[in-house]
Order: C-alpha cells, then structure tokens, then sequence
C-alpha cells in the first residue's frame, strides 16, 4: 500500500530528474565560434555584416515566438501549435485600435495588455480541462484553437492584406558602407528588451520565483502557499504578450493578412527545439542564429532560394530531433515517462 | 493548553484503495505529536489529508475552525508548513531562492527571518546560491526544515525526517526541532519509523495501523511498555 | 463493439445501395460535395491507421496529399496518362514518400512527431513553388482531361469503398493487432515479438498512400488544378481534426468526420449568425474544442458507450 502511495505522491509532485544546468563546453565553444565567424566575416564583407543584421532582427522575431513556445512548455508540458495565430489575432487588434484612432505606441501596449488577458484566459477555459489527459487530447485541442482564432480573424477582417503605420520608419542608416534599415534596428531593439524585461520578472521578483517554482514543482510549490493555477494562467498571459511582440514586429515587413503567422510558427519551433525545448536562454539563441544561419545560406548558396527557407528550417527541426533532441541548451530527457 | 488541531474520523483514498478508515488525534499547541506505525499503515496519507494534498473526507480544525477542501495552498495560508515525503525541495532552484519561497504566504519584509534561520543552520548563509539539488541528504532536509521555518507557521507536518540520514544526522535535525519547539513555541505533529527517537522527542504519539489509530497516548507510557513496544513499535 | 457479422454487411450493403442510387438525385453541384466527402474519408481513413491504431500522430498528411495530387497533375499534363490509371500510380509514389517519412519517425514520439509532422506539412508546398518550372510554381498545374460531376462521384465513392475495404482486411488480421498492441504500449509489443520499426513504418506507409489516392481524387475534383495553396497547412488540420472527432480506433467513425469536414462549409453558410462559409473555421474550431473538453472519446466514443450500456442491459 505505501508503495502505491509513495508512487502517488511522485506521480503528483511530477518530480524531474534535477539538477544539472546543460550548457555544456563544446556548445559553448560552438557559440563562441558562432560569434567570432559572424564578427569577422561582418568587418569583412559589407553583404556579410548586412545579411546578419536582417538575420538577427529576424532571427529576434523568431526568438520572440520560441520563447513563448518554451515558456508554455516549461509551465504545462504543452506544445501550442495555437501560439503563431494567437500572435497574428492580437496584431489584428492592433491594427484595429490604430484604426480607431489611437497612436502606434499606444495601442502597441494597450494590445501587450490585451494579449496578456486573452492568453491567461485560453488556458484557464480551454487548456486547463484538458491538461492532463493524453498527448493526442492537447494536440487536438491546440490545432481546434488554431481553427479557431484562424476562421475568428478571417470573420471579422477578412483574408486580403492589410497595411499599418511603419512603427519605426524606413529610413536605411549608413555605417560606413554597410547599410542598415531602421526597421531592422527597431525590431531588434524590442524584441530583446521584451525578452530582457521577461528575464528580469522570472529572476528577480517573488510572481517569477513562484512561477518558476510552480512551473518545476507544481506539488511542492502548492505547500509553501503559490496557487500552482494562477500561475499557469499567467504564464500564458506573458507567453502571449510574447507572440503578440513578434506579431507586431513581423507586420512590417510581412503585412498583415491571416496567414502571417504560421511560417514564423514553424521558425519558432525550429528554434525552440534547435535551442532545446526547456531553454529560456536557447530559446533567444536558437532564434538570433537561425534567423543569421537562414540568410547567410540564402545570401551565399545559389539554390537556398527564399522558397527553401522553411523546408530548409524543417530540415533543422528534424536533424535536432534525430540527433540531439535535447537542443543546444536543453538539459535532460526529451521523453517524459 | 488548547487543541491546535483535531482530526476527526478523517477517511482518504487513492482512487479505489482506502488508505485512512477514519483516523482521529489531536495535536495541543506547543506540543510535539508523534504518528508512528509500520509501512503503510498511513501516516502520510495522515499529513497529506491535513495539507489536502489528498481527497479526504471527515472534519479537521485548526486553532477551531474548520479547514475547507481547498488546495494545498489555501491550507499553508492557513498557518501549517507540510514537509512531505522527499522534502518539497526546488532541486533546481537555489538554497536562497527555497528560503524565499518558503516565506511566499508571508506579507512584510523577511530579513529578520533569515538572519534567524542563519543562526540555527550557520551553513545556509554562505552556501545560499547553490543549487539546492546539490545539498546532501542531511542539508535537504536542514533546508526543508528552514524553509519552512521561513513561513513561520503556527503547525509543522514532518513527514519521516530521518529518511536516508545517518544516526548522527538524525539526532542533530530531531535537536533542531525540540529547539524550534522549545524557543519559538512551534507545534510539530511528526510522522516517523523511527519510533524510538521520535518517542523521545515527542510528549504524545498515536500508533497507526491500516489507516486507523491502533493506540494512543504519552510516549512515556508507550515507551514504558514492552509489550507495545516489541508488537507496534519494533523495538 | 463488434455487431454481428451479418448486421454489418447488411448495414454495408444497404448503404452500398444507397450511394449507388444518390447521385441521380443531385445537382451537379451537391454531387461535387459529396465526392469530396469520399475523398476526405479516404484520407481520414488512412489517418486513423496511423494515429488511431499505431498511435503516431501526424499533423503533416495535407503533404502526402498533395504528393498524390501533383503525380496525378503531372503524369497527365505532362504524359497525358489516363487518369484512372494515375490513382495506383499515386498510391505507390505516396507510399514510397510514407515509407520515407516513417523511417525517421521511428526516432520521435507522442508530440515531437507531431511537431516534425507539422514542419513537413507546412514545407512539401514550397517545394512545388521552389521547382517552379516542373510544377507550375503558384499557378499549379492542371491534368489534361476532367471527368464529369457523376464520373467523379462514381470514382471517388469507388476508390472510398475499395479503401474501406483493404483497410478492414489489413487491420481485423495479424497486422491489425499488431498496430493496436504498438498503440497500446510499444515496450509490451516489442517483448512479445512484434516487430517494431517494420509495423510502424507500413503504417506510415499505407496511411500516407491512402492520403496520396484522396489527394488525386482531390485534384479531379477541383477541376484538375493542382495548387500548392490548396493543400495548404489547414487541410492537415482538418484532417486531424477529423480523424479525432471520429474518434479515433474507429472506422465508421470516420464517415461522421468526413461528413462533417466536407458538409461544414454549407452547414455554416446557412446558420444565421455565421452567414457565410468564411465562418465554418470558427464553427469548426468551436466544435473541436467543446467535444475535447466535454466528451473525451469523440462522438463514436459516447455511441459505443451507449451500444454498451444498452446491452448490458439486455
């Protein structure tokens, strides 16, 4: 009897195999190799130096999306195939309220405030009941919620492409004779202070250490007073504001138009997984180096023609997979008993 | 002396297995409560159903109102820090990020709490941004204990502090405990297998056996006879 | 769960019947959708082998799909084959690419599978716009001939019940079990013999093959137009979607889901609210969500359960 108690109580308390960080030498060594070869191939070539800057703020984008991805993961062992279309529902409604009238900015954090409530509500009504059950269940329910956001866009504004404001302008500076566009700077500069001031909440105040806590330990975390679903709620709320970061950011040079969003989806799985799936931190690097990695391969390879992007970046969510599914910086088993 | 707690014909199951046919004890506040018994006879299941880490029926008081079927958390709101089995610890989180989550119900500033835990684990200060997971079983359990003196609660649930620690451990962790009991006036209703040393630290221990309190009483007495000892305690 | 024999082949054979008879009360119109409702039980079909008996999910056949429907454009415009004679073709060709995904499939479980399955779906179409020049790039390609409404129906509802058929010879024998013990816990169906990698992939395979066989069929169907944007991300969507409503293990249940797949965009277009056919997504997605939280087994589930407590009762 106590022993099926005691195989209870592991099984409610959800216990992970602790303790080690994952970030091991050779990858690291790889990073820094990473950055040197960027470094030296940017102060050599002028194309070089250009293609990454557009890389990275892509690659920012996708970084974005994948944190979202992994911080749901991390919290309730979910993949949200539904995060991509979330992300484009709430630039939709940015664009509405522009329409109605308020400026960029304003409704840029008016829109951060409304994803939040849409995303801690999702989970709450439609992913909480099915948290628990099998894997298939939380797959179909994501993919509904996908169908779902995907017809309610189409519905109410319909499928042709729509235009808003520029937010940061298309002037192209000039560093000697390498060319940057502002549009990329401006992508790069929000995408990392939201993944910045994310890191900052989850590290430094008591919401991010119960959240983390409720996240590793939902069982323990419970004892000590944090209330494990709210938490949950909440993660999804920021994971949303995330998406709705990089739907806003990818506007610009994608448009608006219901379909926005699933390319970058599978960007951001790529570079969730290449980073390795529990990684916050690989989440950011797996993006910035995908999104460098893709146009360094499109600019330098005749036949990676811009059609081949996603087959190219499917190609890398499948080689992770097969060969080390734990990602860059994942730590421990990819398959969880 | 006032009951702090009263379980009254508290029955629980794990699905179709009945663990508790209706168990009842009292704990008087500032008292040290001992629940012994044998390999599941029920003893966490006893400290689950208080925590409501367990569906449970039957009526449970604290400080004589009645605890609601809530969650885990509303319990520890309440005033009572549950150490489970395995100790609760965030393995991947740092001695100082525990502590710090071991006051989360607590509202003013904790300094104070901490510089006090300091001085009855002199170790945790210097070691505060290991990884708690890296401790070793005698620290786990220091800083399980720690941690939930941080939430200053009116109730500690122990459950099977000596677990895997060496004879010298277990003495030092079961002095800890007589000295929170003794300074800080903190009623601990502790589950153990180690009945001897749980007898000799607690003043009134209850005997489970199949989920129902077989015997009950002073440890004196209990410790006093042979008969009980040798048939419910073991020794 | 199993009815008597003889019901079912009469329950068969009256709706054999049936479908026989249909299409002369249709328009040429309604005859369209009811050949898509075949085709969608085809490719649902061949999903629930692979997700409902072996348990590997696929969010990615829309792909497989499309690879039966481009052979099938191809080798007509390009060879002008006879169309009927393009469907083995596109079973065999779909088969191989199955076969080929299942293999590196073998290495992924539960949602990772999912996961890389959704990357293929959503990479197979921008290879027909990366080879521009042999597939017709975003214009598609078309076959040389198309068949009329009827000739469709005909082919279609042929091909569906041919599919019935070879999936309930494959799945009531030994490979059958074998898919259901590997659904069921692979550990068990490994130590008692059964031969992992091979059942896995051959469900893969067929599973793909019947989606290749749907997508020609697909093509036929839409005026002999392969398009990459036709066999877009959503289509394998639905087809999960689908094969879960269905639920999954069951056959007949995946007439429920095709039904439901192929007649949503009317259905919605007449309920007042929704107006048109652009809201079927927010019916559809709306749907999936309530059944997923509110009935966990599908729609066949809760009539199985009820067949059950009905005699029990008995």
């Amino acid at each position: 009897m106590s022993a099926l108690a005691r195989k209870l109580g592991a099984v409610t308390q959800k216990r992970r195999s602790a303790v080690s960080t994952g970030v091991s030498l050779p990858v690291l060594g790889l990073l820094a190799g990473v950055a040197v070869f960027l470094l030296v191939g940017s102060f050599t070539s002028t194309i070089f130096a250009q293609q990454t800057v557009a890389g990275l703020a892509q690659g920012a984008i996708f970084a974005s999306l994948a944190l979202a991805l992994v911080l749901i993961y991390r919290a309730t062992e979910v993949i949200n195939f539904a995060q991509g279309e979330l992300a484009m529902a709430t630039t939709f409604i940015a664009y509405q309220l522009i329409k109605w009238g308020l400026p960029y900015w304003v409704a840029f954090f008016a829109t951060l405030a409304i994803a939040f409530v849409l995303g801690a509500v999702i989970q709450l009504v439609v992913i909480r009941p099915v948290q628990h059950r099998s894997v298939i269940a939380v797959v179909i329910v994501t993919v509904g919620l996908f169908i779902l956001i995907d017809g309610l866009v189409t519905w109410e504004w319909g499928a042709d492409l729509k235009f808003m404001d520029a937010p940061f302008g298309n002037t192209v500076y000039h560093v000697g004779k390498v060319a940057f566009s502002r549009n990329d700077l401006g992508v790069l500069l929000v995408s990392i202070l939201s993944v910045f001031l994310l890191w900052v909440l989850f590290q430094f105040t008591k919401l991010g250490l119960a959240m983390r806590a409720a996240a590793l330990r939902p069982a323990a975390a419970s004892l000590v007073g944090v209330r494990v679903n709210w938490m949950l709620a909440i993660g999804w709320g920021f994971a949303a504001v995330l998406g709705a970061v990089a739907g806003l950011m990818t506007e610009p040079t994608q448009f608006l138009q219901p379909t926005m969003m699933q390319p970058i989806l599978l960007y951001a799985f790529a570079a969730a997984v290449l980073g390795g799936l529990e990684s916050a931190a690989g989440a950011v690097v797996g993006g910035l180096m995908l999104g460098v990695f893709l146009n360094l391969l499109g600019q330098y390879v005749g036949f990676a023609t811009s059609e081949l992007r996603l087959p190219i970046a499917f190609g890398v969510l499948l080689l992770v997979l097969l060969v080390k599914p734990n990602g860059l910086l994942g730590r421990k088993q990819v398959r969880r008993v | 002396m006032s009951a702090l707690l009263e379980l009254d014909d508290v029955r629980a199951r794990y699905g179709p297995v009945q663990a508790l046919h209706g168990v009842s004890l009292t704990v008087d506040e500032g008292e040290i409560v001992a629940v012994l018994g044998a390999n599941g006879a029920g003893k966490t299941t006893t400290l689950r159903a208080i925590s409501n880490s367990v569906r449970r029926e039957g009526g449970i008081r604290f400080a004589g109102k009645p605890v609601g079927r809530g969650g885990p958390d509303d319990v520890a709101r309440l005033g009572i820090a549950h150490v489970p089995e395995g100790r609760g610890t965030f393995a991947e989180l740092s001695v100082w990020e525990n502590l710090r989550l071991g006051a989360y119900t607590r509202r003013g500033p904790i300094k104070d709490d901490l510089e006090r835990v300091s001085a009855y684990f002199p170790w945790i200060e210097e070691r505060r941004s290991q990884q708690a997971g890296t401790l070793s079983g005698g620290e786990q359990q220091m800083l399980a204990l720690a941690r939930a003196f941080m939430q200053r609660p009116r109730l500690l649930l122990l459950d099977e502090p000596s677990l895997g620690l060496a004879p010298r451990l277990v003495t030092e962790i079961f002095r800890i405990i007589k000295d929170l009991n003794d300074t800080e006036g903190l009623t601990v209703l502790v589950v153990e297998q180690n009945a001897h040393i749980a007898l000799q630290l607690a003043q009134t221990a209850y005997v489970l056996e199949v989920g129902r309190v077989a015997l009950s009483g002073p440890s004196a007495e209990l410790q006093a006879h042979d008969s009980v000892r040798r048939s419910y305690l073991g020794y | 769960m199993r009815k008597t024999p003889s019901a079912g082949l009469l329950a068969a054979g009256i709706a054999a019947v049936a479908l026989a008879l249909l299409p002369f009360q249709l328009s040429g119109y309604h005859q369209g959708i009811a050949s898509r409702v075949a085709i969608y039980f085809i490719a649902i079909l061949g999903l629930n082998i692979l997700t409902g008996y072996t348990g590997q999910i696929s969010i990615g056949h829309g792909a497989f799909m499309a690879i039966g429907g481009y052979t099938t454009a191809l080798m007509s415009s390009n060879h002008d084959t006879n169309l009927l004679l393009t469907l083995p073709l596109s079973f065999a060709i779909t088969f191989g690419a199955g076969v080929l995904v299942g293999i590196p499939a073998l290495r992924l479980s539960g949602v990772y599978l999912a996961l890389a399955t959704f990357a293929f779906a959503v990479s197979v179409p921008q290879f027909a716009l990366k080879f521009s020049k042999f597939t017709g790039g975003s214009n598609g390609i078309r076959t040389t001939h198309t068949g009329s409404h009827i000739w469709l129906y005909g082919v279609s509802w042929a091909c569906a019940a041919i599919a019935f058929a070879l999936a309930w010879l494959l799945l009531r024998g030994r490979t059958g079990r074998a898919f259901r013990a590997v659904r069921d816990s692979e550990v068990a169906a490994a130590s008692s013999g059964v031969a992992l990698p091979i059942y896995k992939t051959l469900a893969f395979g067929v599973s793909a093959a019947f989606a290749g066989v749907a997508g020609s069929l697909f093509v036929l169907v839409t005026n002999g137009f392969a398009q990459p944007n036709e066999f877009n991300l959503l289509l394998s969507l639905q087809l999960l979607i689908g094969a879960a409503v269905a639920g999954l293990g069951s056959l007949w249940g995946v007439l429920a889901g095709a039904a439901f797949i192929a007649l949503l965009p009317t259905v919605s277009a007449s309920i007042p609210v929704v107006g048109s056919a652009h809201g079927q997504d927010v019916v559809f997605g709306l749907i999936v969500i309530l059944i997923m939280v509110l009935l966990p087994n599908g729609v066949v589930g809760i009539l199985a359960r009820l067949a059950r407590r009905r005699r029990a009762q008995a």
